[in-house]
């Protein structure tokens, strides 16, 4: 476990699982779910280039701006959330069918 | 510059910030119903960070906080041009009647960060802040779209928003961290340096960075096939926040896709039409190229069968924004002065025939084309002000929309003969969104009885049509200087090794 390519394939795998969940799910929270699995693998991905490409800090400090962005987009999309459970009884992404397609 | 030296130079987004802080605690000290007064507040800052920015002395390259903010000509140009639309939809916002049962202290707030964060995502030029900045953008326009809460149309306008963005910027980030991961570094221009030295061996993770990253900022400018959100969107949302995500964050978005071209990708500012680096033997280009005409086709078909209008000039502005990704495989100066102007035009038009839309919802309560007969005679100069945004946003002379296509097309034709059937089916689609504008126009004044009483929009809305629709026709007889300003505002930042 201690090279790069062990942590490269856990965060591929992080991303697929991701896209799938986003894909697949039509319950908002799971969607957010899988947006929150892209974002940790790109975290992933951030930390194991730092640490063994021998390069600088400069990966650790974007992998805690991610952190903390996600934290605020979560905190937001959840609210809205909360607001389309108030107003639809539901929180699946299917029912919200208001606006023409 | 060092972080120090570089605060006397940030001073317009500094005001911003202040801004923000004194519009939160105004909102705490105003009762519900003059917490409109904090727009007052946001609008006073917006206008001395304007000046801020105009004072800034011209043709001085710098980057601020160690190379991760540029000070060039073009982000001044866009920060004017984010501030001028922002300042507009601010000032009407006082007068949709959308906001009548609702506190809208903390709608000017949101606003005033958006613009930080498009401040700043004009003049990043290191992908950790350009991550930042659009992060910033997205958020607060998705809290901004499901602004009036009980409405079920907004509430479902950010819900469809807020999993579109988060996605698009997830797939981003991916890609900017495999990037990362093959150049050791976030600045642009160092990324650059590394990848002239990459191997054919880095080939396929090169690929799936850059279309990943490129997936992110075609979300922000809506280009097919990541568009999905735009007419949702801009139908549910409040018609001031549709107006301004149609124009602000779109132009804020496009300096970025062009600064990151253009370092990464141009032969480090030799700007030689079609002087592509050929990364990883895809032809970026071509493919871009692609997506535009996708784009555009797309937006104007879909535009056609629209019944409301918010959908249709959202469908609209899909097909712009594939006019202007038009040029961008061309690469040279004269393609990156033709998408500024086109911005700066398209901005002014679309944002008057938003405040046209706001102006006849506050009279006849709605949106659709039904709401828009006889509109032409109840209100003459709301009629007349209307067809002037229509005639340019189709691109018909004598208005400024036909000098700023000019220029887009005069961009590819000058760009070489592998460009000419690029601007063949652009004028085809100029073509074929003249019907759907002049769609508006008929309905206007064809359709309906004529024996309506008169009716007038309140003052502020109808002086600042009049003064879009006056600026619309003035560039589009004498638009010279507008040029000149232009042209002269095209100084990239390069390097600074």
């Amino acid at each position: 476990m201690d090279n790069l390519q062990v942590y490269l394939i856990i965060a591929a795998l992080l991303f697929s699982l991701g896209l799938f969940a986003v894909i697949t799910r039509r319950n908002a929270i799971a969607v957010l779910m899988g947006v929150e699995l892209i974002l940790n693998a790109a975290n992933l991905n951030l930390i194991a280039f730092a640490r063994f490409g021998g390069m600088n800090i400069t990966g650790h400090i974007f992998a805690l701006f991610v952190i903390v962005l996600a934290a605020a987009e979560v905190a937001v999309a959840l609210a809205i959330i909360l607001n389309i459970y108030q107003n639809f009884n539901s929180i699946n992404v299917d029912e919200a069918q208001q606006l023409k397609q | 510059m060092n972080n120090i030296q570089s605060i006397r130079l940030f001073i317009p987004e500094l005001i911003i910030v202040v801004t923000i802080l004194i519009g939160i605690i105004a909102d705490l000290i105003y009762s519900r119903q003059k917490s409109f007064k904090v727009g007052y507040w946001i609008l006073g800052g917006l206008i001395l960070s304007l000046f801020a920015v105009l004072m800034h002395d011209e043709h001085n390259v710098l980057t601020l906080f160690t190379d991760m903010v540029t000070l060039d000509p073009f982000a001044v140009l866009l920060k004017t041009i984010i501030l001028i639309s922002t300042i507009l939809v601010v000032i009407i916002s006082r007068y949709n009647n959308e906001f009548n049962n609702y506190r809208t202290g903390e709608y000017h707030i949101l606003i005033a960060i958006t613009v930080f964060g498009m401040m700043l995502m004009v003049s990043a030029v290191d992908i950790l802040l350009i991550y930042l900045a659009i992060e910033i953008v997205s958020i607060m326009s998705f809290v901004l779209a499901g602004y009036l809460k009980q409405n079920k149309r907004s509430n479902e306008s950010a819900l469809k928003y807020v999993i579109y963005g988060a996605f698009s910027s997830g797939l981003m980030l991916f890609g900017m961290s495999i990037l990362f991961g093959m150049t050791g570094s976030t600045k642009l221009y160092l990324i650059a340096n590394s990848l002239a030295q990459l191997g054919p061996a880095s080939n396929f993770a090169m690929i799936i960075a850059l279309v990943l990253i490129l997936a992110g900022f075609a979300y922000k400018i809506s280009v097919v096939p990541f568009h999905f959100w735009t007419p949702d969107v801009y139908e549910g949302a409040p018609t001031t926040i549709t107006a301004f995500l149609s124009v602000a964050p779109k132009a804020a978005g496009f300096a970025v896709l062009i600064r990151f071209f253009h370092i990464v990708f141009g032969d480090a500012g030799a700007m030689q039409a079609g002087n592509w680096i050929t990364l990883t033997d895809i032809p970026w280009g071509q493919i871009l190229a692609l997506l535009s005409v996708l784009t555009m086709t797309l937006g104007n078909v879909v535009a056609i069968q629209q019944s409301n209008i918010k959908r249709m000039l959202a469908y609209s502005s899909i097909a712009h924004a594939g006019y202007m990704l038009m040029v961008i495989p061309v690469l040279s100066t004269e393609s990156i002065f033709a998408i500024a102007f086109y911005i700066f035009v398209y901005t002014i038009m679309n944002l008057g025939a938003f405040f046209v839309v706001i102006a006849v919802k506050n009279d006849t309560g709605g949106e659709t084309f039904d709401d828009y007969t006889g509109i032409g005679w109840r209100m003459p100069l709301i009629g007349i002000i209307m067809t002037i945004f229509m005639f340019s946003l189709t691109g018909l002379p004598p208005t400024a929309g036909f000098i700023g296509k000019f220029y887009l097309f005069a961009a590819l034709i000058k760009g070489g003969t592998q460009f000419y059937w690029l601007a063949f089916v652009g004028v085809i689609n100029s073509v074929i969104s003249l019907y759907y504008y002049m769609r508006v126009v008929k309905v206007m004044y064809f359709d309906g009885d004529s024996q309506k009483e008169l009716a007038r929009p309140v003052l502020p809305i109808t002086s600042i049509l009049i003064v879009l629709a006056f600026t619309t026709i003035l560039f589009g007889i004498y638009w010279a200087p507008l040029s000149d300003w232009i042209r002269n505002s095209l100084i990239f930042y390069i390097s600074s090794l």
